[in-house]
């Protein structure tokens, strides 16, 4: 376990030593939240709500949603795929961890980082810009943190899956923006979920992706209530659980018909 | 002359290696195809829900949409420079394009071309001959030139400030992650610029000038005469923006020192 947490720190260390990423990563952050904001207060026009979300409500929905996205969001599958394309991954192969378990460390070590020094920086200075609605109900927060915890597992899950299929397709970038592209619109990062005609929400409804944006920007902007919120958190943790099966197979699998050339 | 026997001879060995492997090929063009659906899905289940974004109709959103992705294009199939940082200047690459007796950016250009995306031309071409058709707009006989003119200008925006962002690595060294949010702020360009505040207006005309890939060229051929003057601007714009950052290019490349070895 130790071994495992040592991974966490290194990331985040790693991370904390370029400097220049994490301000121009802050105003970034902000501006894009802030070209949204004017989006969709366009596109409410008059209106007071749309689909149960007011306009106050909107605009936070997609503040946190992309503030959450930095914790979430990782990389791994990209650094996946150059380890098994250079060969590195023979030599990850035979050190005394768990290879994916490592990537994952990684992951969440870069997260933590983003967390701090984007998200909560980044959300005191849109929150001082723009009119956003922050719950002051603690068991609001304590969910939204169950909350996209499971969203970070969820999604790295789906980046550890892609990660893997280098083994077979030996060049996935195409794959591996795809699967961004897919996740952005699906998570609901873009739309809520809500805002979809009936048939494509009653597809997503069976589709792992909800559970990465979706849910828990809708626990923080207070658009779930009561059942629905044990129900989204419910979802995400059967879909973490599920997707352990596929990468467990298509990790034996891969490792079997590994081929390293060179090194 | 010898800049454009490079480039063909480039093209050429650009599609062998691609023909080598194309399944990839296959995937590339779709994920591209699926980005450009991801957006319009956007604007659609947006407009479900409203008929007007101050004052403009869906279909001259999807329009402004399908103009961009040409000039888009033309950017993302040459200027493939995003990970400018790690492949020349961490890895040193640069040494090497520097040795040789044509232009440094040049050659990276030629290097990096995903000529595949240039399909994205295509579908913008569909997209905007759609919603043109539903508009009821009509061709006029200097129409074709001014639309080259403009998405050769909207492509000069493009290149000139993705170039500029990859020579702050050679003043910084450090590993920055504004490429790919830039990727998100281009995209503001798209929609029209009135629907927001003054500030980010003037960042997206004057300084990120990104709303001249988007909506002024297309307000031209949408018949919008109070955006002629910029509309008129956008290969002006282009011009300066890109020779700028050619400038500022050359000067980064007299700092460059190289990494290890």
């Amino acid at each position: 376990m130790d071994k495992y947490i040592e991974m966490i720190r290194i990331r985040f260390l790693m991370m904390l030593a370029y400097r220049t990423n994490y301000y121009t990563g802050i105003l970034i952050y902000s501006i894009n939240i802030g070209a949204y904001y004017f989006l969709w207060n366009a596109i409410y026009g008059g209106k007071s709500e749309i689909e149960g979300l007011s306009a106050v409500q909107m605009t936070t929905y997609v503040a946190v949603a992309w503030m959450a996205r930095a914790f979430y969001f990782n990389n791994i599958d990209r650094e996946m795929a150059t380890e098994i394309k250079e060969g590195k991954v023979a030599v990850e192969l035979i050190r005394p961890y768990s290879y994916l378990g490592m990537k994952t460390m990684q992951g969440l070590g870069e997260g933590i980082f983003r967390l701090f020094f984007f998200s909560v920086p980044g959300m005191v200075i849109v929150a001082l810009i723009f009119p956003m609605e922050f719950s002051a109900d603690a068991a609001t927060w304590g969910l939204f943190a169950i909350s996209i915890v499971l969203s970070f597992f969820i999604n790295t899950q789906l980046n550890l899956l892609t990660g893997i299929t280098t083994f077979f397709l030996y060049n996935n970038t195409g794959l591996i923006r795809a699967k961004r592209v897919l996740i952005d619109l699906f998570s609901g990062l873009l739309l809520p979920i809500s805002f979809f005609p009936g048939w494509a929400q009653e597809i997503m409804r069976f589709l792992p992706f909800q559970g990465i944006s979706y849910i828990p920007s809708m626990i923080f902007t207070n658009g779930f209530t009561g059942s629905q919120v044990v129900e989204g958190l419910l979802l995400q943790a059967v879909w973490v659980l599920i997707l352990v099966v596929p990468i467990q197979i298509l990790w034996v699998i891969a490792k079997k018909q590994l081929i390293i050339q060179g090194g | 002359m010898f800049y454009i026997s490079m480039f063909f001879q480039y093209v050429a060995q650009y599609m062998k290696t691609r023909l080598e492997y194309r399944a990839d090929l296959i995937v590339e063009i779709f994920s591209d195809l699926l980005f450009q659906a991801v957006n319009l899905i956007f604007i659609l289940v947006v407009f479900d829900h409203t008929e007007f974004l101050n004052g403009w109709s869906r279909d001259e959103i999807i329009f402004i949409y399908g103009f961009f992705l040409v000039p888009y294009a033309l950017f993302s199939s040459f200027f493939n420079i995003w990970d400018f940082n790690e492949r020349y200047i961490v890895k040193g690459e640069l040494d090497r394009i520097l040795t040789r007796p044509i232009h440094s950016l040049f050659q990276i250009i030629l290097e990096r071309m995903e000529l595949e995306s240039l399909f994205g031309a295509v579908t913008g071409l569909a997209v905007m001959f759609y919603a043109g058709s539903r508009l009821g707009l009509e061709v006029s006989w200097s129409d074709p030139f001014l639309f080259v003119l403009f998405v050769l200008g909207g492509v000069l925006v493009y290149a000139g400030i993705f170039v500029m962002i990859a020579c702050i690595s050679f003043w910084a060294d450090a590993r920055t992650s504004i490429m790919p949010m830039m990727y998100n702020i281009g995209n503001y360009g798209r929609y029209p610029v009135d629907i927001y505040n003054k500030a980010i207006r003037f960042v997206l005309t004057w300084i990120l000038p990104f709303a001249f890939v988007g909506v002024y060229p297309a307000a031209y051929f949408l018949g919008r005469d109070e955006w002629y003057g910029y509309s008129f601007l956008t290969p002006v714009i282009g011009l300066v923006f890109f020779s700028l950052s050619v400038f500022i290019w050359n000067e980064g490349v007299k700092r460059y020192r190289g990494a290890g070895n």
